[in-house]
């Protein structure tokens, strides 16, 4: 059959700002989180956990507990029936607690109840006595004692070179809190024969799934991990938090189970940002050209392992920044305590070293007297520069020069002279006399990597679809509200020239992984992959029907329509099936070096803050960006992203940290761990920097993780040129600026 | 224990067990669970709900002192055909990523925006105060509903 009719102009393709397909459900209250989630016949489960750091278990009764009525299984390590530790890269974490308790809230039993109440009833009913250890939480004596998940030293360049002005500087940065909304959640539902259906907010779910069935004992195909809507992650969700003790508690009892922490067993029960200390010191030439960086990065990884070991290796090999520096030596230590596990926050490593890098930077031109910027500028490190502790050759495009420079000719805003309370670092709690008040402005930039390193076989699977109303992409990507669905929808549009796309989000069964949420890799790598498998689609349906082009109507040859998608009729033509790799990275060699990255971004901040100096207290006026994106998929939200991070990294600076004493958390709640407000958001002015990446979807880079790395040392910066004070920790308190 | 509560318009009973939290009776009793648990202790706005005409976190309130009540929750916001504006203008803006917040957000702004059709930025951002989002930084939360406010403004002046 042969047609004449208009192509179609399809809406919606890439570098438009998309809607969002889950938008109005979202709005409308009535899309699906893990907690949302039930099932007939349901038990909830709950979780006994560690009050203490570090101690022995001497005694465990759960008789009393089985005893209420109501309350179905109680579970120990004892149940687990396949491999009793979970962990991503290294299984070193017991299921349920195996005698010892390692850190404050590590799970020792979970149980199933008919009603969330007779659930907490039953924890509570547990007998538990311990034998209290002392735990090791001080990461400095564990260096000591060589209690470490992964040293580092690297040294680049002649290690004789000396500059002729030396800054030096002790820094830390405090344990940070991904605090997404959504708690840990998920439903499990057995199959009644032997396998489980598994429900759960996650970054990964194959990797929960490779973990899920270790544990339990079953073949890969008797466990399916699906992913049900996600409220946030930044990295909380990359670990196994419920996963496994729910697929067991659905097992044992043959019901359905559901579990939802409360927020005080989210901070429990999820791993946080790393806290570090570090130890710097810059040598550069009179000139400004650095010549020399020494440093020591200590971090504490807690108790087990989770992406510790390359948590450490990023803020190692990012230590520098952005920066040409012909020698260097850098040791990175992963400390092993006995504190709360740390692993994935947005930023891995680099957030960390971002913090002692850029004060550096500013110190070293204030001793050699020249601009700040000035000197980022002299150093910038561009494509076919060396970094200068891998010394892999940048390839591609990295405009950390051009950042710099377009963010150093933003306007700056006026003198604040709105009347309202909220403009005053005191907020409305009136505190704040305005003659106390002092302006600073501070920059800093930061260099990320995208992407899995250091020879992972990192790899994405998508399944592409033509149907007759268009098309449907399958993947097991997680969207955990970043916007990944929207971005997989304008690839397929602009390939296929089809409105219609429908992104659905597959189980573990159904198709491979499509690795992590996180790295800010799933544009490049999903992304990649969705486009990919659109064009080879594309490519194949276009030469089976000697067509010249195609859209929502069908395939066209010469201006004419020859075959509707309605005819289409062979459905093995019309899907195609790829398993997507970035081009392969090295491991490191036993001095840190080799082509360890795939690609990277630089960002640059700009921090405008009001200090109340009498109080102490901070209003962060704006933060401005400009960001190295490759490509801008859609403005819209990719604003979003920047915003939601620089807010993240604003948090950092000024009021997150989780407060740990002798390995305890003491603010494991919304009212004591301080999340930033309306009422503390800054005005942000993002732009971008177009320069392609050499490997991405139409050029793009993944632009989740720079803005919340350098807008930390940024406003940091900011108080320092506001007070005059060293401010060498973040978060900054009221004390770091009064100077008690 | 019986109550009945007016939720969404619809006179509804429910049984409650005793110490539950309103959040808790909506969410896992009555199928509706819009409204958020994100902390549970009154910090995060994520639960939101209109009870006898003012804004209040629902896990902070005893489901059995709601007894009586008119309770409107997000699910009671435009319907399946229209949005409420509050919902328009954040879809427009790009105020939705995870959305984990955004129906505590849809809430409270629609009641500010009942009360007050053209708010200023300060107001917007002082209302919404009480309201954690952790993905968007406020950003596009701010420019939709300054935009809803501008147009309300406008519509305002052309009414007669």
């Amino acid at each position: 059959m042969m047609y004449t009719t208009e192509k179609t102009t399809v809406a919606g393709g890439v570098g438009t700002s998309a809607d969002r397909p889950d938008g109005t459900p979202k709005v409308q209250g009535n899309f699906a989180y893990s907690s949302d989630l039930s099932a007939h016949g349901m038990l909830w489960g709950a979780t006994l956990r560690s009050p203490h750091a570090h101690a022995r278990i001497t005694r465990l009764d759960y008789a009393p507990a089985l005893a209420i009525p109501g309350v179905s299984a109680v579970l120990t390590l004892d149940d687990v029936p396949g491999v009793k530790t979970f962990g991503m890269a290294v299984s070193d974490q017991p299921v349920l607690a195996d005698g010892i308790v390692r850190f404050w809230g590590e799970p020792i039993a979970v149980v199933a109840a008919e009603n969330a109440d007779d659930a907490r009833r039953a924890i509570e009913a547990i007998v538990v006595e311990y034998e209290e250890l002392e735990p090791l939480v001080d990461p400095e004596v564990a260096d000591e004692r060589d209690s470490v998940f992964r040293r580092l030293e690297i040294r680049s360049g002649d290690q004789d070179v000396r500059g002729e002005v030396v800054v030096e500087g002790y820094y830390e940065t405090a344990t940070q809190d991904q605090a997404p909304l959504g708690p840990e959640s998920g439903l499990a539902i057995p199959d009644g024969e032997g396998g489980v259906d598994l429900y759960v907010a996650t970054q990964w779910s194959h990797e929960d799934h490779r973990q899920i069935a270790a544990s339990l004992g079953v073949k890969d195909d008797q466990a399916r991990v699906h992913l049900s809507g996600i409220g946030g992650a930044f990295g909380a969700r990359e670990d196994v938090s419920l996963q496994i003790h729910l697929c067991l508690l659905a097992l044992h009892t043959g019901r359905p189970v559901k579990m939802v922490y409360s927020r005080q067993e989210s901070f429990a029960g999820h791993v946080h940002r790393h806290p570090s200390r570090m130890w710097y010191r810059h040598e550069a030439n009179r000139d400004g050209t650095l010549v020399r960086v020494e440093a020591k990065l200590l971090l504490d990884g807690g108790a087990y392992t989770s992406s510790s070991p390359a948590v450490i290796a990023n803020a190692t090999y990012f230590a520098v920044g952005p920066y040409r520096c012909e020698s260097v030596a850098v040791d990175g230590v992963m400390a092993k305590t006995n504190n709360p596990p740390c692993g994935a926050m947005r930023g891995f490593g680099a957030v960390q070293a971002c913090f002692g890098h850029e004060t550096q930077m500013d110190r070293l031109a204030a001793a050699l007297d020249v601009d700040p910027l000035e000197l980022r500028i002299r150093n910038a490190m561009g494509p076919g520069d060396r970094m200068p502790t891998t010394l892999q050759e940048i390839e591609g495009s990295l405009p950390t020069k051009r950042v710099i420079e377009q963010m150093r000719d933003m306007p700056l805003p006026p003198p604040d002279d709105a009347t309202h309370p909220l403009h005053l670092p005191g907020g409305t709690g009136l505190t704040t006399d305005e003659a106390h008040v002092a302006r600073g402005v501070g920059y800093a930039v930061s260099l990320k990597n995208l992407m899995f390193s250091e020879a992972f076989d990192d790899f994405t699977e998508a399944r592409i679809t033509i149907t007759p109303v268009g098309v449907e992409v399958e993947t097991a990507a997680a969207e955990v509200g970043q916007g990944l669905i929207t971005i997989c929808q304008q690839i397929v549009r602009s390939v296929l020239k089809m409105e219609h796309v429908a992104v659905t989000f597959v189980d573990t069964s159904q198709i491979g992984s499509a690795g992590s949420t996180s790295a800010s890799r799933q544009t490049q790598m999903t992304g990649g992959a969705v486009l990919a498998a659109a064009t080879e689609l594309r490519d194949r349906v276009l030469n089976q029907y000697g067509g010249d082009d195609l859209d929502e109507r069908g395939i066209w040859r010469e201006g004419e329509l020859i075959v509707t998608l309605g005819e289409m009729t062979d459905r093995e033509l019309a899907t195609h099936h790829v398993q997507f790799r970035h081009p392969p990275t090295e491991a490191p060699d036993e001095h840190g070096h080799g082509n360890l990255h795939v690609d990277f971004a630089v960002a640059a901040h700009r921090a405008v803050v009001d200090v109340d100096t009498e109080l102490g207290l901070v209003r962060v006026v704006r933060v401005d960006t400009v960001q190295d994106v490759g490509k801008v998929l859609n403005p819209r939200a990719l604003v979003g992203q920047i915003e939601g991070g620089i807010m993240q990294g604003v948090g950092l600076a000024v009021m997150e940290e989780l407060v740990i004493d002798n390995g305890v958390i003491r603010n494991a709640n919304f009212t004591d761990y301080l999340l930033p407000t309306f009422a503390d958001a800054p005005e942000v002015m993002a732009e971008f920097i177009e320069e392609p990446s050499h490997f991405g979807p139409f050029g793009a880079k993944g632009a989740g993780e720079p803005p919340t790395i350098s807008s930390t040392p940024a406003v940091a910066a900011a108080i320092r040129a506001a007070t005059g004070r060293p401010i060498t920790r973040v978060p900054v308190r009221p004390d770091d600026i009064v100077g008690l | 224990m019986r109550i009945t509560i007016t939720i969404n318009g619809i006179d509804t009973e429910a049984d409650i067990r005793g110490p539950e939290s309103l959040l808790t009776l909506l969410r896992d009793e009555l199928a509706l669970p819009g409204s958020k648990n994100a902390c549970e202790q009154g910090e995060c706005g994520s639960c939101s709900v209109v009870l006898d005409g003012d804004v209040v976190c629902s896990c902070l309130v005893m489901a059995a002192d709601a007894h009586g009540s008119t309770v409107r929750t997000v699910e009671g916001y435009g319907d399946h055909e229209v949005l409420h504006p509050v919902q328009e203008a954040m879809l427009d803006s790009g105020a939705v990523q995870c959305g984990f917040c955004t129906p505590g957000f849809v809430v409270a702004a629609a009641e500010l925006f009942d009360t007050n059709p053209s708010p200023t930025s300060d107001e917007i951002r002082e209302a919404l105060a009480g309201n954690v989002c952790r993905c968007t930084g406020y950003g596009a939360i701010l420019r939709g509903l300054e935009d809803l406010s501008a147009n309300n403004a406008i519509a305002g002046d052309q009414t007669p």
